[in-house]
């Protein structure tokens, strides 16, 4: 559904060098990258700030025209097809809204319908489905401009998909959001993707979002891809520690274990690190055998870890690991 | 070009209803931009009081002027008026919104906030372009009837091109709208007066860099019977259709190059 292949965007930027002098610097905002995203596939976008995510996206959907490279999606090429692709995905924006800001959402859908030409009858069942689902019944009728951003997200996403795209791309959509909305988003996109198969790429900040729905993850740093393979083995190439927390009875010497090493202790309470290759099953028999234990956890290693540790890695010594396909 | 009337018809028709959901609103809005339309020719009604003849023309031939010039203008500001939005769409990042839509993005411009307040223009000019051609002293050949439809049509397209112009100027300056109304609504100001008041000079500018000579005046040369005091031959009477399709292909070709080089915002 979506074809990358070693695609570039260079921006021309003017520095101030001077008081009144200023010099044209080229930045490559993406640096060739290249992916593809089979049909069906629901793929978290990740990557810092200003790492190339939405210029990728906005490369995706025709807005801006890759420097070089070529992109493909529906078998389209999303600049000289824009409008005719339009038609076939849909698009979020979490950090502006695609709806007017005076109409009730209702309206708006409305003229998105239009826009669209979904006809009326298709229109109804479509709109009396996200209404139920996404919970938009109580505010269809009050001005975009007054709703929550929870519901305003809500809102945006029903209007992505009045036409019912095959590919559905998202812009960090639950950023900003509380608890409850961004339950609530997540467990409508994992629905769509299961249900419906839609295609769905998503980019976000929030690794929260990528653990619960995207099986496949992408990181994306200074412009490179730094990363493309299943969250898993995401966790083990960064090469991320396990943490075992033991609470023993009563304080003791620090624990020695084959296949682990200390950490820290507090107290009762000592951690361990079973590297990623070391057997945890093994080490807590070793443990359990020999001291005198309460109580043990074995900790996976914090997504948030693992991608930090990846940017830093990525950006330091400009490696890049090999693309690994689900 | 079927399909994009009928797309602009049923956007601006959504736009209009969800304005008609505040009556009062909306009458007052068309009410008061009528008065405002309206000054322009109080302007003009007391310059009359005062004199016969507005450089050389009478009152009906300037009334004529004028209202020829507001319809034009009123119905290309009606259609096209709300594409100089443009440069709050490239700062906020909200044209990216619209295109990723299936729809081009100057027709979703054009239709944006479509209200009845526009029309507030077109009732005062109106009326007046029927008032002008009641009272004006014309011998009224078959070729000066049909040349007035045309000079308003042509007016319209021309004006209509400028709007387009305007927005795409936005492109490469931001922040080029408050410029660019001074070639749109101060076109339109202008081509309301005769334009030969203006001296020679200015009048060369109008036909040969921003050719609002020909939304109007050269056509009304004609049908008044009146010699171009600049000499243009009698072919430019007639040349507002070329005129208006030269400079919607520069518009065209100039929107097309600002979409290409756009660049989006940050995030």
């Amino acid at each position: 559904m979506l074809e990358v292949e070693d695609v570039r965007k260079t921006f021309a930027v003017r520095r101030r060098t001077g008081r009144l002098r200023r010099t044209r610097v080229n930045v490559d905002a993406v640096d060739g990258i290249s992916f593809t995203v089979g049909a069906g596939e629901f793929v978290g976008y990740l990557g810092p700030n200003g790492a190339g995510k939405s210029t990728t996206i906005k490369m995706l959907t025709g807005i801006l025209t890759p420097s070089s490279g070529r992109v493909r999606v529906a078998g389209l090429d999303p600049v000289r097809q824009r409008t005719t692709l339009a038609r076939r995905i849909g698009v979020v924006f979490g950090q502006r809204t695609t709806l007017w800001w005076d109409l009730p959402l209702r309206d708006s859908l409305a003229l998105i319908r239009h826009l669209y030409r979904v006809d009326r009858a298709a229109h109804r069942t479509r709109l009396a489905e996200l209404t139920e689902v996404l919970e938009l019944g109580a505010f269809l009728d009050t001005p975009v401009r007054q709703l929550s951003l929870g519901q305003r997200m809500c809102g945006d996403l029903a209007a992505a998909l009045v036409h019912d795209p095959e590919i559905l791309v998202l812009d960090e959509p639950t950023i900003g959001l509380d608890v409850i909305s961004k339950a609530t988003v997540r467990a409508f996109l994992s629905r769509l993707g299961a249900e419906r198969g839609t295609t769905i790429l998503l980019t976000t900040h929030d690794l929260g979002d990528i653990e619960r729905l995207c099986r496949r993850v992408m990181v994306i740093d200074h412009g490179r891809l730094a990363y493309d393979g299943s969250l898993e083995r995401l966790r083990a190439t960064a090469d991320a520690d396990r943490i075992l927390v033991v609470d023993l009875a009563h304080p003791q010497a620090p624990i020695e274990v084959d296949g682990a090493r200390l950490i820290r202790t507090d107290g009762p309470r000592q951690w361990l690190a079973i590297p990623p290759d070391g057997n945890a099953a093994a080490v807590v028999a070793g443990v359990a055998a020999r001291y005198d234990v309460e109580d043990i956890a074995l900790r996976e290693p914090d997504i948030e870890d693992v991608v930090t540790r990846l940017y830093r890695t990525g950006a330091a010594a400009g490696f890049r690991w090999e693309p690994d396909r689900l | 070009m079927v399909d994009a009337v009928r797309t602009y018809l049923l956007l601006a028709g959504t736009w209009l209803r969800a304005a008609a959901q505040y009556p009062a609103s909306m009458v007052m809005l068309i009410v008061a931009q009528a008065v405002v339309t309206s000054l322009d020719l109080a302007a003009i009604l007391i310059i009359f009081a005062h004199t016969s003849r507005l450089g050389g023309f009478s009152l009906p031939e300037v009334m004529f002027l004028y209202g020829t010039a507001g319809v034009s203008f009123a119905l290309a500001d009606l259609t096209f008026g709300s594409a100089d939005r443009l440069g709050e769409h490239i700062r906020q990042g909200t044209l990216d919104t619209l295109l990723v839509r299936p729809v081009g993005p100057l027709l979703q411009l054009a239709t944006e906030d479509f209200s009845p307040r526009r029309i507030g223009k077109l009732v005062p000019t109106g009326a007046v372009l029927v008032l002008a051609l009641a009272r004006l002293d014309v011998a009224w050949t078959p070729g000066r009837v049909a040349t007035v439809p045309l000079m308003l049509a042509g007016g319209y397209w021309i004006f209509a091109a400028l709007w387009v112009l305007s927005a795409t100027w936005q492109f490469a300056v931001v922040d080029g709208k408050q410029a660019m109304n001074s070639v749109t609504y101060g076109g339109a100001f202008l081509a309301q007066y005769p334009l030969s008041i203006f001296g020679r000079d200015v009048l060369r500018g109008l036909t040969w860099v921003v050719p609002l000579a020909f939304v109007n005046w050269q056509p009304a040369l004609y049908i008044l019977g009146r010699p171009d005091p600049l000499g243009l031959p009698v072919f430019f009477r007639f040349a507002s259709p070329l005129v208006a399709a030269a400079l919607s292909v520069l518009a065209a070709v100039t929107w097309r190059t600002g979409l290409r080089r756009y660049r989006s915002t940050g995030s």
